[in-house]
């Protein structure tokens, strides 16, 4: 939608807002405000109680002896507290219920089953078609790119391929010198361009390099970016169309999330397809305590398969993903 | 997947309004949505149990005011508890009964640390505070270089050792400072998952040595469930003192914000809204209410309306829109009417959903005088059918406005366009994904 079209509509919702509002509220009066009164440091060690009770929802639920409702409503909160989103939680659970299970651990094995199916029959393994594959790496900032670039080019190194890595964050104070210093530990060449330079020209220097040092894998580190932010989504799908351009094969688009993030990561998932055809996810930061529940959501939603897991800060700590591995790992009490 | 708040109970209760207090009922059927509506916006569930406990302990037996439906009543007492969760009223750093200020940047990897150290330098230097950074981040490449980058655009000097410990680091630091004379010493440090026995040890060693004034946990706010876990971690090993809330200049609902500050007790002390030097501000706790519950800020949208409209304009405008024969001769009278409540970039702020919808859309002041002078340039025949503009017309009108005939007739498509869409609206679809639009009907975000 042009810009222009956009404003127009913005400030004609804006008249219909306000008119429908006040039309609405034809009655009048407006809303009084009430004094606040001091309650929430009372309430803060019921809070950490709750806390409590929440982390080992899942323990008690599934050493209840009846499905009763209590059971029902501690396995949602569980699945709620992994970020699994409203709506999947009520879905599965609906899925749950429908199959009838006899016992509380007969309702755990079948919802690990349910979330183990809904994710299992896609294509996990990375591709690598083209001479030279050229992997682009993508995702909000500081959800770990970088890092997970020099865990992939590690791997990639590992399995005998000849890869160089592109800095094409050319934004972020120092990304560069982050690369370069993976790129020095691991021996593999990496491609910069001035700070502030052209992001795309760098992807396509890389490209070139590749081609002559006949390398056969080019992997390109982004600048971080809000989803939200039209200019810079229009950039990285710049990067994109000029490597295919030049005759590159973008085999794989790598969208970086991390997995502490809730709900906002479906929004990111979306926007990201829409720019650059995602063909992957990588769900970093599982070392915490964080579940990354938000992943089932964009699997089922988007379609978007999970194919690594970042578990620790350490090169070897890039895991293929296994929904099975993950769907037990969720409900772990 | 996002619907809002507003539409939900403006849907669940359209039919009651003004019947004296609210019942049981009432409220346990208000706060099943807004449960939901906080979960979207992930806030913790915990979070979310005691936030409805306490205000449903409030809502019930609550007077509704004339004005609202028991639904919005119950909303706003939501509201109210949230702005005061998330703490009432701005929270300043704390001033050292003598300088150096000593400010701790902690928090989970990728959350920001290094850009809001930087920032804060650059606030307090704007302050007059002459500080200094440093560089305890010895962990990830590439963070000293980063942070060094920064210091030298915003002219603050960075403290560096790439070979000592941290701790060993903040201690010559803050010995540096002390005898270079610096008002203020902004400490950047690793990031750290709270689980990590080692790192957290590491953070309590800091935070013995630094014994700084202000330990401030930086908190993304696209945070899930998570934040409370983070927020407790850290709370118990580095003694926070506030929290920084960043990336909100993303489409985020920010529920990590209520997490964060109810299981730490801690004030939120800046927010992080993009990612030029000068993107932190204090934090509004009324707006983030705003936020986390989808609202935008409709009640300050409402305010003001009523002070711009009486009830028959409003009566009118609502009809025209409704039967889709909004003009151009309308569109004019409304936008002199929304001039008057604030600026147009403000009030769209305030549609809930707006800034997620619409992306960075701004609305130019000067483009837009420009469609008004093309407006204004027409009869107002023209304005009520604008099929009744020809070749000769198009360019009586831009030499009219000052413009080119291509613009008129740029005017004339977009507004066309901008007609069909509102069609859309009046029929109950949303042709703007994710732009809540309240009272216009039911409609959900596309998948």
């Amino acid at each position: 939608m042009p810009t222009e079209t956009a404003v127009l509509i913005v400030l004609l919702a804006l008249v219909a807002v306000v008119a429908l509002v006040l039309v609405r509220r034809r009655s009048g009066g407006a809303a009084s405000r009430s004094q606040p009164n001091p309650t929430l440091a009372a309430a803060v060690p019921d809070l950490r109680r709750r806390l409590g009770r929440t982390r080992s929802a899942l323990a008690q639920a599934f050493r209840r002896s009846a499905l009763d409702e209590a059971f029902w409503e501690e396995l949602e909160e569980a699945l709620l507290a992994a970020d699994v989103g409203t709506e999947v939680t009520a879905e599965l659970l609906a899925e749950v219920r429908a199959r009838h299970p006899a016992t509380p651990e007969a309702a755990r094995v079948a919802l690990e089953e349910l979330i183990a199916d809904s994710m299992s029959g896609a294509d996990r393994s990375l591709h690598l078609d083209g001479n030279p594959a050229v992997i682009l790496v993508v995702g909000v900032n500081g959800t770990g790119k970088t890092t997970t670039i020099a865990k992939l080019a590690k791997r990639l190194g590992d399995e005998g391929h000849r890869v160089v890595l592109a800095a094409a964050d050319t934004f972020r104070a120092a990304a560069v010198e982050q690369l370069r210093t993976w790129g020095a530990r691991l021996e593999v060449p990496v491609v910069a361009g001035a700070s502030g330079a052209d992001p795309a020209s760098v992807a396509f220097e890389a490209l070139e390099t590749a081609r002559r040092e006949r390398a056969d894998v080019v992997v390109v580190d982004t600048a971080g970016r809000l989803q939200s932010k039209t200019n810079l989504m229009d950039e990285l799908a710049k990067i994109k169309r000029v490597l295919e351009r030049n005759g590159a094969s973008v085999s794989e688009v790598l969208l970086v999330l991390d997995g502490t993030t809730g709900q906002n990561a479906v929004g990111q998932a979306e926007a990201f397809r829409a720019a650059v055809d995602v063909t992957g996810l990588v769900l970093t930061k599982l070392d915490g305590t964080a579940k990354g529940g938000a992943a089932i959501a964009i699997e089922r939603r988007l379609g978007i398969p999970v194919k690594e897991l970042g578990v620790g800060e350490g090169l070897d700590d890039l895991v293929p993903f296994d929904p099975r591995a993950y769907a037990e790992a969720l409900l772990e009490p | 997947m996002f619907e809002t708040l507003s539409r939900r109970l403006g849907a669940a209760f359209s039919e009651l309004r003004g019947k004296g207090r609210l019942t049981e009922a009432d409220v346990d059927e208000a706060l099943r949505n807004v449960r939901l509506a906080l979960l979207e916006a992930d806030v913790n569930v915990a979070v979310v149990k005691s936030l409805l406990g306490r205000v449903r302990e409030r809502a019930v037996g609550a007077e509704v005011t004339k004005s609202l439906t028991p639904g919005q009543q119950v909303v706003k007492i939501v509201h109210e508890e949230l702005v005061r969760t998330l703490g009432g009223a701005t929270a300043p750093l704390v001033r050292p009964a003598a300088p150096p200020l000593v400010v701790l940047v902690v928090g989970l990897q990728g959350s920001g640390k290094t850009t809001t150290a930087a920032k804060l330098a650059h606030h307090l230097r704007g302050e007059g505070r002459r500080p200094l950074l440093v560089a305890a981040d010895l962990r990830r490449p590439a963070a000293i270089e980063q942070l060094e980058t920064l210091g030298a655009r915003i002219d603050v000097p960075v403290f560096s050792d790439r070979k000592a410990k941290a701790p060993k680091l903040v201690k010559q630091a803050l010995k540096h400072a002390r005898s270079a004379g610096h008002g203020a010493v902004v400490v950047d440090t690793a990031g750290r998952l709270q689980i990590d026995d080692d790192l957290m040890t590491e953070l309590a060693a800091i935070r013995k040595i630094a014994d700084p004034d202000e330990v401030l946990l930086v908190v993304d706010a696209m945070t899930g469930q998570e934040a409370v876990n983070v927020a407790e971690g850290f709370l118990e090993t580095a003694d926070l003192t506030g929290l920084v809330l960043t990336k909100l200049d993303g489409d985020a609902r920010g529920g990590a914000a209520i997490s964060a500050r109810e299981v730490t007790g801690k004030p939120i002390k800046f927010v992080g809204v993009g990612e030029g030097i000068d993107d932190l501000e204090v934090f509004h706790p009324d707006r983030m209410a705003s936020r986390i519950l989808g609202m935008g800020d409709v009640l300050t949208l409402i305010e003001k309306a009523e002070r711009a409209y009486d009830e028959e304009e409003a009566l009118r405008a609502a009809e025209k829109l409704r039967e889709a024969t909004f003009d151009l001769e309308d569109f004019l009278e409304q936008l002199q009417r929304l001039r008057k409540m604030g600026p147009l970039q403000q009030l769209v702020g305030m549609l809930p959903g707006a800034g997620a919808a619409l992306g960075d859309v701004d609305i130019d002041e000067r483009r837009l005088a420009r469609v008004e002078a093309i407006i204004r340039s027409m009869t107002r025949e023209e304005r009520r059918n604008p099929k009744l503009i020809d070749g000769s017309r198009k360019r009586r009108i831009a030499a009219g406005s000052g413009t080119r005939p291509q613009d008129v007739n740029a005017l004339l498509k977009q507004f066309a366009e901008a007609q069909k869409m509102m069609k859309a609206l009046a029929g109950g679809r949303n042709p703007i994904p994710g732009l809540a639009l309240p009272g216009m009907g039911r409609s959900r975000r596309k998948r």
